[in-house]
C-alpha cells in the first residue's frame, strides 16, 4: 500500500528518459536553427546597438536637453522638468551616466517593440473573441512564468547578449499593453459604435475615429505599466549580457558592495519615477476634454 | 437638397435568439410573444409590421419601453437585421443590400440622432458635427462650411470649439441634430432623441425640429414614449405595443378615435384642447351664412376658444387652409363637447 503514503509518481528511469529526449530534441533544434534565429533577430540587434550608441556617444549636455525636452512635452510642468533635471544630474555626478544611458536605450527599444507588437495584438483580441481566448492564456504564462525559465531556451537559441536579454524583457513587459488595449476597446460605449455604424463608417474608420481615441487613456495606462515592468527586468536582463544599470547591481550582489548596489538601485527608481510621472501627465493631458464637466 | 424619399415597411418580423429563423414558421402560424418566450425562450421583437411613411413628413412611432420601437427604427438603416420582411427606401430593399451598398446607403440616405447623444467626447462641437461628412470623405474646408451652417442653425454659434462635456444635455442634443442634418440625407432617424432632456428643453427642441422641418422637408422617423410629444410632432403616428402596431393615423385619429382601451388609456391624459383641430370639431355649413369670426381649420380648439373670448363671440367660421373658403361652423358648445367628450362618456 505504498501508493497511500508516497505519491504514485512516474518511474525514475522513464522520467529521466523523458527529460533527456526533450532536451535532446531542443538541443538539436537549436543546433540546426540557431543561426536562422540569430539572423532573424539581427534587425533588432542593430536597432538596439544604434539606440545605445546614440544615447552614450551624444554629448551629455545634448542628451540631457533631449530628456528634459521630452519631459516638458509630456508633462507641460516646470516642476516635473526640474525634478527630472535634478535626478539626471545627480545620477551623472555619482558616476552612473553611461550605464543609465544604456538602460534608457534598452527601455526605449523595448517600449517601441511592445507598442508595435502589443497594440495590434490588443486590437485583434478586442475584435475577435477567439483571438482573445487564444492569447489570454499565453499572456498569463508570460506574466507568471519565472523569467529565468524562459531565459534558458532563449539563451540556448541565441546565446548571451543584448538580443536575448531584450527578448526576455519584452516577454515580461508586453502583456499589460496588450491586455489594456483589448480592455480599452471593449469598454467603448456600444452607443458610440452604433452611431459610427449609423453614419456608415467602415471598420477602419470605426477603429480610427471611435475605438482607439476612446480607448487611448486605457492604452496609455498599459504603456505606462509596460515601461515600469521593463525597468523591473533591468537586473535580470543584465545577467545575460544587457548592459546598463543592472550590471553594477549584479556585481554588488556577488561582492556585497552595499553602496554600489544602492546607488544603481536608486538610479533605476529615479528614472522609473520620471517615466511614470511624465507618461501619466501626458495621458491626463490627452483627457483634458473630459475634465471640465457640465453640472 | 437631397431628393425626398419615403419608407415602406412590409411584413417585418424580428425574433431575438439563436433559432430565430426556425421559429419564424410558428410566428407566421400565429404564435404569440408570450408563447414564444415561455416555450422557446426567444423574444418576439417585431410582429408583422406594415407601415408606409410618406416622403417629407414626420412619422412618430410611439410605444412604452419594450414595445419594440427602438428595434423598429434600427431596421430602417439595418443596424438590426430583420428575421423576415422588407424595408423599402426609395424603391430599394435595405434588407437585401450588400455590406458596401449598406454603408453607402447609411452615408448618403440616412442620418440618425440618438437618445444619449452619442457624441465623441474627444472631439469639439465642430468636429462632432462634421463627423458624418468626414466618413463620406468630404474635403475638410467643405465639411467645416456645412457644419458651421448647421451649428448656427440649431443655435450653437460660438460653441463650436467646446467639447460635449462642457455643454448641457439640450445643447448636446442640438449638436446631435446638427451632426445628422449636416449629412443632408433625405431620411432623418430620431431614436428617443428628446427623452433624456428636461421637459422644458424638450418642448424647446420640438419647436426647433418643427421649425427646421418647414424648410428641410425630410422624411423624419421619430421614436418616443411620450404621447404629447407624438401628437405635437407627428404628421402620422403609429402606436406600438408588444412588437405590434395597434393603431396608425393622424393625431386627430388617435385622440378622437382610439383603436382600443390601451390607447384610450393614454389619450385620457392628453390636453385635448391643444390637439384637436377646429375642422375636426366643427359642424358642416350646409349652405348657412358663416359667422363673422374666423378660425383656420388647422388651428386647435385652444386657439379657437381664445379667439372667441377675445372677441366676445360664441360662433366662428372655420376656414379651409388651402381654399381660404369657410367650410364649417365651430360653436363654443362644440368646443366644450370635444374637449370634455371623454369625461362625458365616462
Amino acid at each position: 500500500m505504498s501508493w497511500l503514503t508516497d505519491f504514485p509518481q512516474m518511474d525514475e528511469n522513464h522520467l529521466r528518459d523523458l527529460r533527456k529526449t526533450i532536451d535532446e530534441a531542443f538541443r538539436s533544434f537549436t543546433r540546426s536553427y540557431g543561426d536562422t534565429f540569430e539572423a532573424m533577430f539581427e534587425p533588432l540587434r542593430i536597432f538596439m546597438v544604434q539606440a545605445e550608441r546614440f544615447m552614450t556617444q551624444t554629448p551629455w549636455l545634448i542628451t540631457l536637453a533631449i530628456i528634459l525636452a521630452v519631459a516638458w512635452l509630456g508633462s507641460r510642468s516646470v516642476k516635473a522638468v526640474l525634478a527630472t533635471a535634478a535626478t539626471m544630474l545627480l545620477i551623472g555626478y555619482l558616476g552612473m551616466w553611461d550605464d543609465t544611458m544604456k538602460t534608457l536605450a534598452m527601455i526605449f527599444v523595448c517600449t517601441v517593440i511592445c507598442i508595435v507588437i502589443g497594440i495590434p495584438l490588443g486590437i485583434a483580441m478586442a475584435r475577435w473573441n477567439r483571438m482573445q481566448a487564444v492569447i489570454n492564456p499565453v499572456l498569463d504564462v508570460m506574466q507568471t512564468m519565472p523569467s529565468f525559465v524562459y531565459l534558458i531556451p532563449v539563451v540556448m537559441l541565441l546565446g548571451i547578449g543584448k538580443v536575448p536579454g531584450l527578448i526576455a524583457v519584452v516577454i515580461y513587459a508586453m502583456p499589460p499593453v496588450i491586455r489594456l488595449t483589448n480592455l480599452g476597446i471593449r469598454l467603448v460605449d456600444k452607443e458610440m459604435l452604433e452611431a459610427a455604424d449609423a453614419f456608415g463608417s467602415s471598420d477602419w474608420q470605426k477603429l480610427k475615429n471611435v475605438q482607439l481615441p476612446l480607448a487611448l487613456p486605457t492604452i496609455m495606462a498599459g504603456i505606462n505599466q509596460t515601461i515600469m515592468m521593463a525597468l523591473a527586468m533591468v537586473v535580470i536582463a543584465s545577467m545575460i549580457g544587457v548592459q546598463g544599470l543592472g550590471q553594477p547591481v549584479l556585481r554588488a550582489i556577488s561582492n556585497q558592495y552595499f553602496t554600489l548596489g544602492m546607488f544603481n538601485g536608486f538610479a533605476i527608481v529615479g528614472i522609473a519615477i520620471i517615466f511614470d510621472r511624465v507618461s501619466q501627465a501626458f495621458g491626463k493631458r490627452l483627457q483634458k476634454h473630459s475634465e471640465v464637466s457640465h453640472g | 437638397m437631397a431628393d425626398q424619399i419615403g419608407i415602406e415597411i412590409r411584413n417585418l418580423y424580428k425574433i431575438f435568439g439563436p433559432r430565430a429563423a426556425e421559429l419564424m414558421e410558428k410566428v407566421r402560424a400565429g404564435a404569440t410573444k408570450t408563447e414564444l418566450n415561455e416555450q422557446h425562450h426567444h423574444v418576439l421583437g417585431l410582429n408583422n409590421i406594415n407601415m408606409s411613411m410618406a416622403a417629407g413628413q414626420i412619422h412618430v412611432i410611439m410605444g412604452l419601453s419594450g414595445s419594440g420601437k427602438s428595434t423598429l427604427i434600427r431596421h430602417i438603416n439595418r443596424l438590426i437585421d430583420p428575421t423576415a420582411g422588407e424595408v423599402m427606401v426609395g424603391g430599394e430593399n435595405v434588407v437585401g443590400m450588400s455590406k458596401e451598398a449598406l454603408r453607402e446607403f447609411r452615408r448618403h440616405q440616412t442620418a440618425m440622432v440618438f437618445q444619449k447623444f452619442a457624441l465623441l467626447p474627444n472631439r469639439t462641437v465642430l468636429e462632432n458635427t462634421y463627423y458624418g461628412l468626414e466618413i463620406q470623405g468630404v474635403p475638410h474646408a467643405k465639411r467645416v462650411d456645412a457644419a458651421m451652417r448647421w451649428i448656427e442653425r440649431v443655435g450653437l454659434k460660438g460653441f463650436e470649439k467646446k467639447y460635449p462635456n462642457q455643454l448641457s444635455g439640450g445643447m448636446q442634443q442640438r449638436v446631435g441634430l446638427a451632426r445628422a442634418l449636416s449629412n443632408d440625407a433625405p431620411i432623418l432617424l430620431m431614436d428617443e432623441a428628446y427623452s433624456a432632456l428636461d421637459p422644458l428643453i424638450r418642448v424647446d427642441m420640438q419647436t426647433v425640429l418643427l421649425d427646421l422641418q418647414k424648410e428641410i422637408r425630410k422624411t423624419v422617423v421619430f421614436i418616443t414614449h411620450d404621447l404629447d410629444e407624438a401628437l405635437r410632432l407627428g404628421d402620422s403616428i403609429a402606436i406600438l405595443r408588444d412588437g405590434e402596431i395597434i393603431q396608425q393615423g393622424t393625431s386627430q385619429d388617435i385622440v378622437l378615435r382610439p383603436a382600443d382601451a390601451y390607447i384610450e388609456n393614454f389619450v385620457r391624459e392628453v390636453n385635448r384642447g391643444r390637439v384637436i383641430r377646429a375642422d375636426a370639431a366643427m359642424a358642416a355649413l350646409n349652405g348657412a351664412e358663416p359667422p363673422a369670426g374666423r378660425v383656420s381649420g388647422s388651428n386647435t380648439l385652444d386657439d379657437a376658444g381664445r379667439i372667441m373670448v377675445q372677441n366676445g363671440m360664441t360662433r366662428l367660421a372655420v376656414i379651409d387652409d388651402h381654399s381660404g373658403q369657410p367650410v364649417g361652423v365651430l360653436t363654443m358648445e362644440a368646443i366644450m363637447a370635444a374637449i370634455t367628450r371623454h369625461n362625458a362618456a365616462a
